[in-house]
């Protein structure tokens, strides 16, 4: 069984709705004990960083989160549950995050030309970087859908894809048995769907 | 490279598709879910749902069609139609909306779209107007276009996207349903107004309409249309394929 943690940020309909397109089962969950009881754990979030961390921590899932991802459990973090692996925001201020990956969030008015509009919104490439069990059902140039206006920088160690908006940007990250998408694969049609799938085979790694 | 987004705008009445050619004349087309899932095997980008019904039981059987069209089909949704508080807002993205779209409810209180942008963030709003002009003036029309606000236009989509508004439908009634062209000096204008996306809509007729569009405008960022794509007289993968052969990047 796969946990969606619903810590109060964004919709889950969608993101549930796309693993029952895939054959799996997943549980929206804010229940500790059902995410130590799965098999793998989705961290969701849109919407603002320092407001999305706070309420994972004060809903004291954030230690969960960690421990069981210490412990070998597949975790993919999506769009903001994917910056809140890193180790900090800059997203008005400086802000904690998970610190399961290396590396902070900043904002991509930093890196890209000015007239480019932010957030960037729409369909967008994936150009791989390196090869991946997340990315296997993935193709180079695939296009999924994005809405964000920060991004991943400084994590070459755990960089699997980036995507060209007038620079190139972090697409997909992991290390371990922990995953993010910048991107949302339950938005991208069947190109997300198949990251998604290929999440859900990845075996349990054991204790590093 | 980001790509222009095609978007078929779906007008659902008492569970059906219906298309008015300038606001009138409403003529049924399909069943919303199948049409949605069509669409997304298709190539289109995203989907705009717009409730026009008007009682509670055609709303309650809106929001069926929802639930439904967000589990089988995995791109973007936005919804608009009747959204006049946050609780409304609450309502379509609960049954899977991605963003939804506000209109005459902005214009009724135009502290709805800030209140909306803080709850569920920028990139949940868009705004939608329909624009006409009046003695020369692009006017803002409220009630699907049935009263003129006397609102400027322009100023109109400033204020809304200042309160946080991140997307904006530009619809032009003066060239909806007329199948001669997006309303080029209107989206420009709105282009060089604000930086958030900007979506034309209103007088798409052919392929050769949205090459145009795109070409002469490459601050608009998507295309969006009706009856041309319901009746099949464009297909979006046609489309698509014309866009590449132009150098205007499409999601193939």
């Amino acid at each position: 069984m796969i946990a969606i943690i619903d810590y109060g940020v964004g919709n889950l309909f969608s993101l549930q709705s796309s693993f029952a397109a895939i054959g799996q089962e997943a549980a929206v969950t804010r229940d500790i004990d059902e995410i130590r009881r799965a098999d793998r754990l989705i961290l969701p979030g849109v919407g603002a960083f320092r407001d999305a961390a706070d309420k994972l921590r004060a809903s004291g899932m954030d230690r969960a989160v960690k421990e069981e991802a210490a412990k070998g459990k597949p975790l993919l973090g999506i769009c903001l549950g994917m910056q809140m692996l890193f180790e900090r925001s800059h997203e008005y201020g400086v802000h904690e995050g998970l610190g399961l990956l290396k590396g902070e969030i900043r904002p991509i008015a930093e890196k890209i030309p000015a007239g480019l509009k932010i957030p960037q919104m729409g369909w967008n490439s994936l150009k791989i970087v390196k090869d991946s069990p997340l990315l296997k059902y993935s193709r180079e140039g695939e296009y999924v859908y994005f809405v964000h206006s920060y991004s991943a920088v400084d994590c070459e160690e755990s960089l699997l894809a980036v995507t060209e908006y007038g620079a190139d940007l972090t697409a997909c990250v992991g290390k371990g048995n922990v995953y993010g998408c910048q991107f949302h694969p339950e938005k991208s049609e069947e190109a997300g769907l198949r990251i998604l799938k290929a999440f859900c085979e990845m075996e349990v790694a054991s204790v590093c | 490279m980001i790509t222009k987004r095609i978007i078929p705008c779906l007008d659902v009445k008492d569970g059906r598709v219906v298309k008015g050619v300038n606001f009138q004349k409403l003529g049924d087309v399909a069943s919303p879910v199948e049409l949605a899932k069509y669409y997304s095997d298709n190539g289109a980008d995203e989907l705009v749902f717009y409730d026009i019904t008007a009682s509670a039981e055609g709303r309650a059987l809106f929001t069926d069609i929802l639930t439904e069209t967000a589990r089988t089909v995995f791109i973007p949704l936005t919804v608009g139609g009747g959204i006049n508080t946050t609780d409304d807002f609450d309502r379509v993205l609960k049954c899977g909306a991605d963003k939804v779209s506000v209109n005459s409810g902005a214009i009724r209180d135009p502290s709805l779209v800030g209140k909306a942008a803080k709850l569920y963030g920028d990139q949940c709003v868009v705004l939608s107007v329909d624009v006409k002009r009046v003695d020369g003036v692009f006017r803002i029309f409220a009630k699907g276009g049935r009263e003129n606000t006397g609102m400027e236009a322009i100023e109109w989509v400033r204020r809304c996207v200042g309160e946080g508004a991140g997307e904006v439908v530009v619809n032009s009634m003066d060239t909806d349903g007329v199948k001669q062209g997006f309303d080029l000096e209107l989206l420009e204008k709105v282009c060089g107004a604000v930086q958030v996306p900007v979506i034309a809509s209103g007088g798409a007729g052919c392929i050769e309409d949205f090459i145009t569009l795109f070409r002469a405008l490459p601050g608009v960022d998507a295309g969006l249309a009706a009856s041309i794509f319901h009746f099949g007289e464009v297909r979006i993968n046609d489309l698509k394929r014309e866009m590449q052969k132009n150098g205007i990047p499409a999601r193939i």
